[in-house]
């Protein structure tokens, strides 16, 4: 049978800093339409796994492939120039944890931006699709307004919007709720429960172990730079097979009971 | 005394010209200087540290030169290494290397300010090279160092009157002419005082419409 490629194929990806070895031969394979949750204290390597997908980060060891076409190597095998990096990253969507909207544009403009200058779409249909993105996540009224004037919900909904906006293969979100007061949180795990249910394709860095639970298609546990455990959520969060992975929710359920 | 401004009125039309040549010099060598300097800023900023050695010598060295002694080598010294400028060229080039320095310190400086990821966001959405620069890093410099920019213009506006020692026809050298010809020197320089003055302010109010659009965005 006629294999087709992951959207994306993570291959034994690892990363130091100095003497600090933050990745170590991480392995991950996303289908079309997956929901992957990458789950793990924090600095477990979370948010450098996501940063070597689209090479923020550049691995010191393994590959990464998104539809089976290697990032940051090309076909001679060099190490791409900034500018083959940025065709592929131009597939590839990312959301992050403390917004990162450009403050000299309009919500509408920092949607269209991408689209227009680095894709050369046409203005009019990027347009029109930002709207629609905007009904999406519910801010059509602030498509004027900068966004020092949003809230940290509001901007991380344009957040989302502008990484639609690309029409990406690939979603990355870099703990797209962590900065966000708690009562902001739900409006945009709402909008992330929908691009779920969508099929959109997204790895998602997260310390939200309810939207995990119930929204991811399977969960990869990160610990001390290693993948520990990988699964579906059902069988991680009910029946984790390793004692660090126990540790962890343990952890996290004294520390919800304790909030309540 | 009244007499005295009087007689500067008379000469109105040398004062007039002598303060349109001013806001050419300003004007044209502010221009030129904020763009070269936007030109300069990422050389500052590189990774590769030859380039970044280069420019800060370059940017150092200007800043620290009073600017009377480069006018005076740019006009009178270049000659004897062959380059030979007129004088409303020397002075022209004069300001604008000059201030190419000051502009290309102060965007590096809000450069420095600014937040990471918003930068990163544009690398991560393939921004890269030229149209990085130019569409998701500079405007947000530009929009925080208005103010700052603005009082660099004020310095060129006053740094243009040293040019009146290569006999660059501009608002100081109209008033020493007046005063020399005519005995007013109290009368003619306190004019000139107002004109730098009246253009001071015209840079506010533009520096005040920047604020308020940044105001906006922060």
């Amino acid at each position: 049978m006629a294999a087709t490629p992951k959207v994306l194929d993570v291959a034994g990806v690892s990363k130091r800093f100095g003497s600090n070895e933050v990745l170590s031969d991480v392995s991950l394979q996303v289908d079309k339409g997956e929901t992957v949750c990458v789950l793990g204290p924090s600095g477990s390597g979370k948010s450098t796994l996501l940063r070597c997908i689209n090479w923020l980060e550049r691995p010191d060891g393994g590959n990464v492939y998104l539809n089976g076409k290697q990032i940051g190597v090309t076909s001679a095998g060099t190490v791409m120039g900034d500018r083959d990096l940025s065709q592929v990253r131009t597939h590839i969507g990312m959301v992050f944890q403390h917004f990162a909207l450009w403050p000299h544009l309009t919500v509408l403009q920092n949607i269209t931006e991408a689209p227009i200058q680095v894709q050369r779409r046409p203005r009019a249909e990027v347009d029109d699709e930002a709207m629609a993105l905007l009904e999406k996540v519910g801010l059509i009224d602030k498509r004027d307004a900068f966004p020092a004037r949003l809230s940290g919900g509001q901007k991380q909904r344009v957040g989302i919007a502008r990484a639609l906006a690309i029409r990406p293969d690939l979603l990355l979100f870099d703990e797209p709720t962590s900065a966000l007061d708690p009562e902001l949180v739900g409006e945009v795990l709402v909008v992330m429960r929908d691009l779920a249910r969508e099929g959109m394709t997204m790895v998602i860095v997260t310390h939200e172990m309810g939207f995990a639970r119930d929204a991811a298609t399977r969960v990869i546990f990160l610990d001390r730079g290693r993948a520990v455990e990988t699964g579906t959520p059902e069988q991680f969060f009910t029946a984790p097979r390793t004692e660090r992975a126990r540790q962890f929710l343990q952890r996290y359920a004294e520390s919800t009971n304790g909030k309540g | 005394m009244i007499r005295d401004f009087g007689i500067v009125w008379s000469e109105r039309s040398l004062l007039l010209s002598g303060l349109a040549n001013t806001t050419i010099l300003s004007v044209l060598s502010a221009a030129a200087a904020l763009v070269l300097g936007m030109a300069l800023t990422p050389a500052l900023m590189a990774r590769n540290r030859a380039v970044v050695f280069a420019a800060r010598g370059f940017v150092d060295g200007m800043r620290c030169v009073p600017f009377l002694l480069f006018a005076y080598i740019v006009y009178y010294g270049l000659p004897s290494l062959g380059l030979r400028f007129d004088n409303w060229t020397s002075g022209l080039v004069a300001l604008i290397v000059y201030n190419t320095a000051y502009m290309a310190e102060i965007l590096r400086g809000a450069w420095q300010a600014q937040p990471r990821e918003p930068i990163e966001a544009g690398v991560a959405f393939g921004f890269s090279e030229l149209r990085l620069f130019r569409r998701i890093i500079l405007p947000p410099l530009l929009l925080m160092a208005g103010p700052v920019i603005g009082n660099q213009v004020i310095q060129i506006i006053k740094d243009s009157a040293f040019l009146t020692i290569i006999a660059l026809p501009e608002l100081t050298h109209a008033a020493s002419s007046i005063q020399s010809r005519r005995y007013v020197p109290f009368a003619a320089f306190i004019t000139a005082v107002a004109l730098y003055w009246g253009l001071c302010l015209i840079v506010e109010a533009g520096v005040s419409s920047i604020g308020r659009l940044a105001e906006a965005r922060r």
